[in-house]
């Protein structure tokens, strides 16, 4: 199955091996000019690698870095800088059309076709400043991280209780960080 | 369908009267990173040396890149092989290896080797003997990829390089793949760094395939179940892999899915292939190997999806 794609990838770039140049260290990573955000793996996280890159483009998708239009990592620029297997990559970006996020195009690569984020960035700025001063005084208050981890899971808990059910994405993002600042 | 890049069939190797490798019979598809794992002398070496015409079997047969048999001119020159210790001549400029290699073979993309080499800080007049080890493996890499292989076939090629070498080694191997196609089969007992890179895994043992199939596959066929040491000896619903057992809990590595049933009071846990094949490397006994495309497996075995 991924034999077809990787084929389709390898036309795409070409003798892109031999040309790509001066950009490319040794496997340190040819940065793409074009990519807004670069994958990072966690060993230690249990998680498949194909879904840890399914995760990091939600993520980048939530908070606002990655908009439609937009254009994913090339695969051999993440393949080069990480060490792992292109047919990882390829399942990934796979999923990530799956669900409607992103969709390949013949000869150029994969963009960003959806969105994840509920609120624009300014507004977002400001939700993370004001999180960060109710993190202050709960600091001062002597609780640890794990400490404010719980305390914040309880009041989202009893905050979408309150409101009845259990609430979509959107309202999840929306209310959730409202009702803790 | 898709081709099979090395296939064996009923395959044996005999140095004297030991069999370095018995009744060893594998369909490894193209496209993949496929690992061959197993213990020291479990037969690794001696499979790549079979698949790439180094040497000949003592029974049954092996073919390459579709149906060409191992060893045939079609097959060499498809087929590109770095051998355990970095194969080269330590007297010799990388300059000179260029050349050399590009005389003895039928292709060779002199463009190609020398911007990789210049990528990769190699300078072209150093003699190979005085490169870092991880440059010396990276020349030797440079040299097997330059021959545009449609197979690249790697024994224990990271044994001996730091994490930053190894890391970039397996970079310029999986670059190639992405650009290419070309497929990759490699041994190693590094498994720790395996689950990045490898999509297809062969397990070797004392001489006999014990797992062979794709990585995706094999995970989701298998699962760790946790439970009460009281209970472990009562689980027959699915084959037991391997037991590890404490005064209280005990781990059960199974052949199920994720729909397989839970007995009650235990947990299910997905695996990882570190586990998988540390699991199975324990117990040389067990075996899962896919079912319908070979004829014969080594074991009796069940089918594993």
């Amino acid at each position: 199955m991924a034999i077809d794609k990787g084929n389709a990838q390898a036309g795409r770039s070409g003798a892109s091996l031999a040309s790509a140049g001066g950009g490319g260290t040794p496997g340190g990573g040819p940065r793409g000019p074009g990519s807004r955000i670069e994958f990072r793996l966690d060993a230690a996280s249990g998680v498949p690698t194909y879904l840890q890159l399914v995760h990091q483009v939600e993520h980048a998708l939530r908070l606002g870095y990655l908009k439609p239009g937009d254009q994913l990592p090339k695969v051999r620029d993440v393949v080069a800088s990480l060490a792992i297997n292109p047919n990882t990559v390829l399942k990934a970006y796979k999923e990530l059309e799956v669900k409607g996020l992103a969709a390949g195009r013949p000869g150029q690569g994969t963009f960003v076709q959806a969105t994840l984020s509920q609120v624009a960035l300014p507004e977002l700025a400001g939700l993370h400043k004001s999180l960060l001063g109710w993190l202050g005084s709960a600091d001062a208050a002597g609780l640890d991280e794990d400490g404010i981890v719980a305390l914040f899971t309880s009041a989202l808990r009893d905050f979408y209780e309150r409101r009845g059910g259990t609430g979509d994405r959107r309202g999840a993002a929306d209310g959730g960080t409202e009702g803790v600042a | 369908m898709t081709m099979n890049i090395i296939e064996t069939s009923g395959l044996g190797k005999r140095y004297g009267s030991t069999w370095a490798l018995r009744e060893c019979t594998l369909a490894i598809p193209a496209g993949h990173v496929a690992a061959l794992v197993g213990p020291n002398g479990a037969g690794k070496t001696t499979l790549l040396n079979l698949a790439v015409g180094l040497a000949e079997p003592s029974a049954g047969g092996v073919t390459v890149l579709g149906d060409k048999p191992a060893g045939s001119p079609a097959a060499l020159d498809g087929i590109a092989f770095v051998a355990q210790d970095t194969p080269l001549y330590k007297n010799l400029s990388a300059a000179d290896m260029l050349h050399l290699t590009r005389n003895l073979n039928r292709r060779f993309d002199q463009p190609y080797a020398e911007t990789r080499l210049a990528e990769l800080g190699i300078p072209l007049n150093r003699r190979a003997g005085k490169l870092s080890g991880g440059q010396q493996a990276q020349l030797a890499l440079t040299l097997a990829l330059a021959r545009r292989p449609r197979l690249l076939v790697l024994d224990e090629p990271v044994a001996m390089l730091d994490p930053i070498a190894r890391h970039d080694f397996m970079a310029t191997v999986l670059t190639a793949m992405a650009d290419d196609g070309v497929s990759v089969v490699l041994s190693s007992h590094v498994l720790a760094e395996l689950e990045r890179v490898a999509d297809y895994l062969i397990l070797l043992s004392r001489g006999r395939v014990q797992v062979a199939g794709e990585v995706a596959g094999l995970l989701a066929s298998h699962r760790m179940l946790t439970g009460p040491t009281t209970e472990a000896d009562k689980y027959a619903e699915r084959p037991v892999v391997h037991v590890q057992r404490g005064g209280a809990q005990t781990h059960l590595l199974v052949r199920a899915t994720a729909d397989d049933p839970v007995p009650p009071g235990w947990e299910a846990h997905p695996v990882d292939l570190e586990e998988l094949a540390m699991a199975y490397l324990r117990e040389p006994g067990a075996g899962a190997l896919p079912g319908p495309s070979r004829g014969r497996g080594t074991q009796p075995s069940e089918v594993t999806r």
